[in-house]
């Protein structure tokens, strides 16, 4: 990996109330590539984009983008630096009162003196390429929770931004749009050279694309390489993972007593 | 006996951090250029916040002046008094009962809808993504339906009072038949400009401010479920109403105070 690094997350520590989520992780993310983060759900996938997005705070270490401290800047460098920025969030989070042309136009008003015409022309090129061109005047709350993804995508990739997080953009996609999408992402990314930060658990398509990938569990890096060579990592824990089996030293269960002690727990005794 | 002391002293810090919060959102929010953008979605709010409130305003000014009417013309017919109605009508409605009751309704109706918007933009992660476009929410949600609160409340405080004036006219003169020149010249002489039109605009912009930045800052600052959302309505509709009428008495000490 000797490529120019966008991203550097150095000795991160974060925490919500007593469950600390990170415990020091250290990631490089290299610039105009596909970067893949992936790990069991409620790992802190989402809250280690919140992070770098400078939504949230880290209690120790530093995230780095392009060389900025993100947490150091005054909010309007921040907010300078977020133009340079696309998010898909989890849930899309369409603005609910702009019809989803209107959605895709947001970034491209806001940051742009472009003509009506060529907003338009851009934001069909956008909706043309997630498939709902034709949806363009639908509200968000007349859309389905893919399609409401799509459009969310659409809107990431307005402003053809140099660095776009991606969380979960496969979810809820049919076996098409899915592939759709992995192209997607893959073709923005070779065209215009932009680095992307993926976190999904649909492992096959993800490696497909990806340049890099890291599986982060309790809170830590637990693995990171090329998809090549994590595919013959003998690790158990990535063994597992990467090919997912439900049986193995990652647990799926959110921590919890016992479960036939739960389970045979006496009357008056349930918590 | 600690114990109930932490809880005291804890509850106080949560009040005061929340208060400042609060102040700081009002500051961050309402100090900013004015822009054609922001305009146009103050505006867009103007709509939303005043004009939708005008029909239950109409309504409530109407029936407040008839009643006022009735229960003055009484009251006052027992003195032989009646041709003053005008200036009681007048009087009551435009130093108290406009500002205080349409501030009221104004809570229920617009502010109540105002904490439920914002907490369900902020419970669908609609500003955080804004805040991640580079579009700050407190200028483009926050600050223009603070603007159009402050606006709305006393213009619509006026078509109360206004309103309320012709219900008491409706009901004194054409029902019950005090005489109407009366009614009129009566409310000319009593009623001064600055002493009680402008007191009661006073109020009012006052009660804008107020009730808008209590239901902007709750649905801002709410906890993003849907129980969070109702939490935060009834809290913008009781604090509203309770802000409301303590500051009434404040001001009317403030202003009418020195005259007994
Ligand atoms: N607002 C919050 N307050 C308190 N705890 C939270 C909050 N949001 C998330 N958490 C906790 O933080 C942990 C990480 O959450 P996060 O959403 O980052 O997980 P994730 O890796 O994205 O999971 P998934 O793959 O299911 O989306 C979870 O254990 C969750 O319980
Ligand atoms: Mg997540």
């Amino acid at each position: 990996m000797d490529d120019p690094i966008m991203v550097e997350v150095k000795d991160l520590h974060f925490s919500r109330g007593n469950t600390d989520i990170f415990r020091g992780v250290d990631l490089q993310i290299p610039l105009g590539k596909i970067t893949a983060i992936m790990g069991p759900s409620g790992t802190g996938k989402t809250t280690l984009l919140k992070l770098i997005g400078g939504q949230l705070a880290p209690d120790r270490g530093q995230i780095l983008i392009g060389g900025q401290d993100v947490h150091r800047l005054s909010r309007r460098s921040l907010f300078k630096l977020r133009r340079r920025m696309g998010m898909l969030f989890q849930s899309g989070a369409l603005f609910s009162d702009l019809d989803v042309f209107e959605n895709v136009a947001f970034p491209l008003r806001i940051h742009t003196e472009l003509p009506n015409a060529m907003i338009r022309d851009i934001v069909l090129m956008k909706l043309q390429a997630v498939g709902l061109r034709g949806a363009r005047h639908l509200m968000p709350s007349e859309l389905s929770g893919g399609m409401a993804r799509r459009v969310a995508l659409a809107r990431a990739v307005a402003l053809d931004p140099d660095l776009v997080l991606y969380d979960e953009p496969f979810v809820g996609q049919d076996p098409i749009s899915m592939g759709v999408l992995v192209q997607l992402i893959k073709k923005v990314n070779l065209a215009l050279g932009l680095t992307a930060i993926v976190v999904s658990h649909d492992i096959k398509e993800t490696l497909s694309i990806a340049d890099y990938v890291y599986i982060i569990a309790d809170g830590r890096v637990m693995a990171h390489g090329t998809p090549q060579t994590l595919d013959v990592n003998d690790d158990a824990h990535v063994k597992q993972f990467v090919h997912g089996e439900p049986d193995g030293p990652v647990p799926f269960h959110y921590p919890a007593p016992d479960f036939f002690d739960d389970i045979l727990a006496p009357a008056g005794q349930f918590s | 006996m600690t114990r109930y002391l932490t809880a005291l002293g804890r509850a106080t810090l949560d009040t005061l951090s929340s208060i400042g919060r609060a102040g700081l959102f009002l500051v961050q929010s309402i100090i900013c250029l004015p822009s054609r953008e922001g305009f146009h979605l103050w505006l867009r709010q103007m709509h939303f916040v005043g004009v939708m409130s005008v029909a239950i305003v109409l309504v409530s000014g109407l029936f407040i002046g008839m009643v006022l009417a009735l229960q003055g013309f009484t009251i006052l017919v027992g003195f032989g008094a009646d041709e003053a109605l005008g200036q009681m009508v007048a009087l009551s409605l435009v130093r108290e009962l406009a500002p205080v009751v349409a501030a009221l309704l104004f809570a229920g109706r617009a502010g109540s809808a105002l904490t439920a918007e914002i907490g369900l933009m902020k419970a669908t992660e609609q500003l955080t993504s804004m805040e991640m476009i580079g579009v700050d929410p407190l200028r483009r949600i926050v600050a223009p339906r603070l603007w159009a609160g402050f606006v709305s409340l006393p213009i619509l405080t006026v078509i109360f009072g206004v309103v309320g004036i012709w219900g008491g006219y409706l009901v004194g003169v054409e029902w019950l038949g005090v005489y109407a020149g009366s009614y009129w010249s009566n409310m000319q002489d009593s009623v001064n400009f600055v002493d009680d039109v402008l007191n009661g605009m006073v109020k009012s912009l006052v009660f804008g401010l107020v009730v808008t930045w209590i239901a902007v800052f709750q649905g801002y600052d709410l906890i993003p479920t849907s129980e969070g959302i109702s939490r935060a309505t009834t809290r913008t509709v009781v604090y509203a109403s309770l802000a409301v009428l303590g500051l009434d008495f404040v001001l009317t000490a403030l202003m009418f105070g020195d005259l007994g």
